[in-house]
């Protein structure tokens, strides 16, 4: 239940505005890859391209390639909504659908043009999903209160709940923590090392101790001044990033000497 | 993306001594919240006074000679009647419009398309009456027809069909008139919607018919009970287009593709009221407290839902 992405040589624009100028890396399965680098040098943007989300910002487009398992997932015979069920994400801010309960939130991407499901089924992939999650033990006396009632913490594991609810390949997390206390940090940081034995996981981070402590890989961004493209400096694994990195760049930005 | 909170005012302390804008603010404001309420009950003691001859005159000096309530019942229902047709045509075409403005239309053609449906509520409504009789109505026709012949066992579509002044075509003229409130408001609260929202919905594999059921429907569903209760309050009390549409005959029917129609209050009192003196004025206002009330229980309805979704 997980797969490898191969990106080559990827531009992403807003309009007319070159955001991320050629990219190419490999992301492996069963892996946590992080994306580190300066705000604004275009992690976002890019991971937002490998699940097709990209494209829903009008203008926004991309040129390139991004493979997995051996089809462009932007091939012209390709649908983006199968490419967001098989590519799963969690925003930056949790958003749990608020009219819905806990559970509902869970189903909500399960239930999403597919046929009926029996009541029995529901309630199990709402414990397996919550149970992935971590947040079964928390939330199973009221599965039926809404979403929007609990913690930040733990709106995001619901989040994580429901896009796990789906089944995908891979997930995507954008800033997953940026909004939450550290403890809350510390219980999905925790849930990332569980869920990278079933999934291939891409995490953007701003917080360089999360990236070593959860990740196989790192990739580095830059920027070169505004209005310039964000580029893909190196990626490696994330020890000899920290530790041994080969750009000067990346070197300063690990080390807190950055511009 | 699109992750930026507003950032908040400092929180006001009541320590700070009054700056005079505050001030003068609050006054005006005051000001404008009283004469609100001061004219609503001049509009409400003018009513009383002069429709209570009505409401105590002997039955049979009531023109029909049935008494009040009973000349008063069959408008009220054909005003509800026609507001309803109005509200049941017009306000899932105003929200179907305002979903295509917001989430479907390419954006060269969402904005024209706002205008125009602007552009709607400008005209006046004897306009829209003189349209309704002398291009809608007629046009109509032949679908009257059809309607009689093949549904006719249906109590709504027993015609005759003569002309086209019927009830439906009344309807039908007042749906196409409260179209602009209920599009732009809908449209307003659609726009609204959180991107964060939409997004959840898009990135769990959704269609943009399902982002739309997911994240738009419910986060806008108060904003469009409230607009349609307004788009309804302006059916019920619309006068021209409905006089000179709705070809009336009194009575109670359902029978809408007939000329044999209740009148609505409002369009009666237009048409009455030239020739009406002494208690035949009266009975007009009193119709008119009547319709005040119901505007009134309407718009109480409407708070009562929007609270109750907007909780939801
Ligand atoms: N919706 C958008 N429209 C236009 N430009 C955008 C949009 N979102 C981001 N950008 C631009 O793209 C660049 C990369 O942004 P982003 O991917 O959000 O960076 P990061 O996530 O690394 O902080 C920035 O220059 C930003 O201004
Ligand atoms: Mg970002």
């Amino acid at each position: 239940m997980s797969k490898r992405i191969d990106v080559s040589d990827l531009n992403i624009y807003y309009g007319d505005f070159l955001a991320v100028e050629g990219v190419s890396m490999a992301i492996e399965p069963r892996s946590v890859t992080a994306f580190i680098g300066p705000s604004g040098c275009g992690k976002s943007t890019f991971l937002r391209s490998l699940n097709r989300m990209h494209e829903v910002i009008p203008g926004a487009r991309v040129e390139g390639k991004v493979v997995m398992d051996g089809q462009d997932l932007y091939g012209s015979d390709i649908d983006p909504v199968d490419v967001r069920r098989t590519v799963g994400m969690v925003f930056q801010r949790p958003n749990p659908f608020p009219t819905m309960s806990i559970a509902e939130n869970v189903l909500a991407g399960a239930r999403l043009n597919s046929k009926r499901m029996r009541k029995s089924e529901a309630d199990d992939l709402v414990e397996s999903s919550l149970q992935g999650a971590n947040l079964w033990n928390e939330v199973k006396d009221r599965l039926d209160r809404p979403g929007a009632g609990l913690s930040g913490g733990q709106q995001q594991r619901l989040c994580i709940a429901r896009a796990i609810a789906v089944k995908p390949q891979v997930l995507l997390m954008d800033e997953p923590c940026s909004a939450l206390d550290p403890i809350s940090t510390l219980a999905i940081e925790d849930l990332i090392q569980k869920l990278k034995s079933d999934y291939t996981i891409v995490i953007v981070t701003h917080n360089m101790q999360q990236a070593s402590r959860v990740s196989d890989m790192t990739a580095f961004f830059n920027i070169a001044g505004t209005g310039k493209p964000g580029k893909l400096i190196e990626m490696s694994d994330t020890a000899s990033i920290f530790s041994n990195p080969s750009q000067k760049a990346t070197e300063d930005y690990v080390s807190g000497r950055f511009g | 993306m699109s992750t930026t909170t507003p950032t908040r005012p400092p929180a006001a302390t009541n320590a700070v001594r009054q700056r005079p804008g505050d001030r003068i603010f609050k006054g005006v404001a005051t000001a404008s919240g009283l004469a609100i309420l001061v004219i609503l009950a001049g509009v409400a003691a003018f009513l009383l006074y002069q429709a209570y001859p009505a409401l105590v005159a002997p039955a049979a000096d009531i023109a029909g000679g049935e008494g009040f309530w009973k000349y008063t019942a069959e408008l009220v229902f054909g005003t509800a009647l026609s507001a309803a047709l109005a509200l049941v045509i017009g306000a899932p075409l105003g929200v179907g419009i305002a979903l295509f403005i917001t989430h479907y239309a390419p954006r060269k053609l969402a904005a024209p398309l706002g205008y125009v449906i602007d552009l709607l509520a400008a005209i006046p409504s004897i306009v829209y009456g003189l349209w309704g009789v002398f291009v809608f109505a007629p046009a109509l026709v032949p679908i009257y027809a059809w309607l009689a012949d093949n549904l006719g066992w249906l109590p709504l579509f027993a015609g005759p069909v003569s002309s086209g002044r019927t009830m439906l075509t009344a309807g039908l003229v007042l749906a196409v008139m409260i179209l602009p409130v209920i599009t732009a408001l809908s449209r307003e609260v659609f726009r609204q919607t959180p991107t964060l929202q939409q997004e959840a919905a898009l990135a769990l594999g959704a269609t943009r018919w399902e982002m739309v059921k997911y994240a738009v429907i419910p986060y806008g569903k108060s904003g469009v009970v409230a607009a349609s209760m307004l788009g309804l309050g302006r059916a019920l009390g619309e006068t021209m287009a409905v006089a000179a549409v709705l070809s009336v005959a009194g009575g109670v029917t359902f029978n809408l593709i007939s000329t044999q129609n209740p009148g609505t209050i409002a369009a009666n009192i237009a048409l009455q009221f030239p020739e009406s003196t002494g208690l035949g004025v009266n009975l007009l206002v009193a119709t008119g407290l009547v319709l005040f009330v119901i505007t009134f229980l309407v718009n109480f309805a409407a708070r009562a839902i929007v609270a109750r979704t907007s909780k939801g």
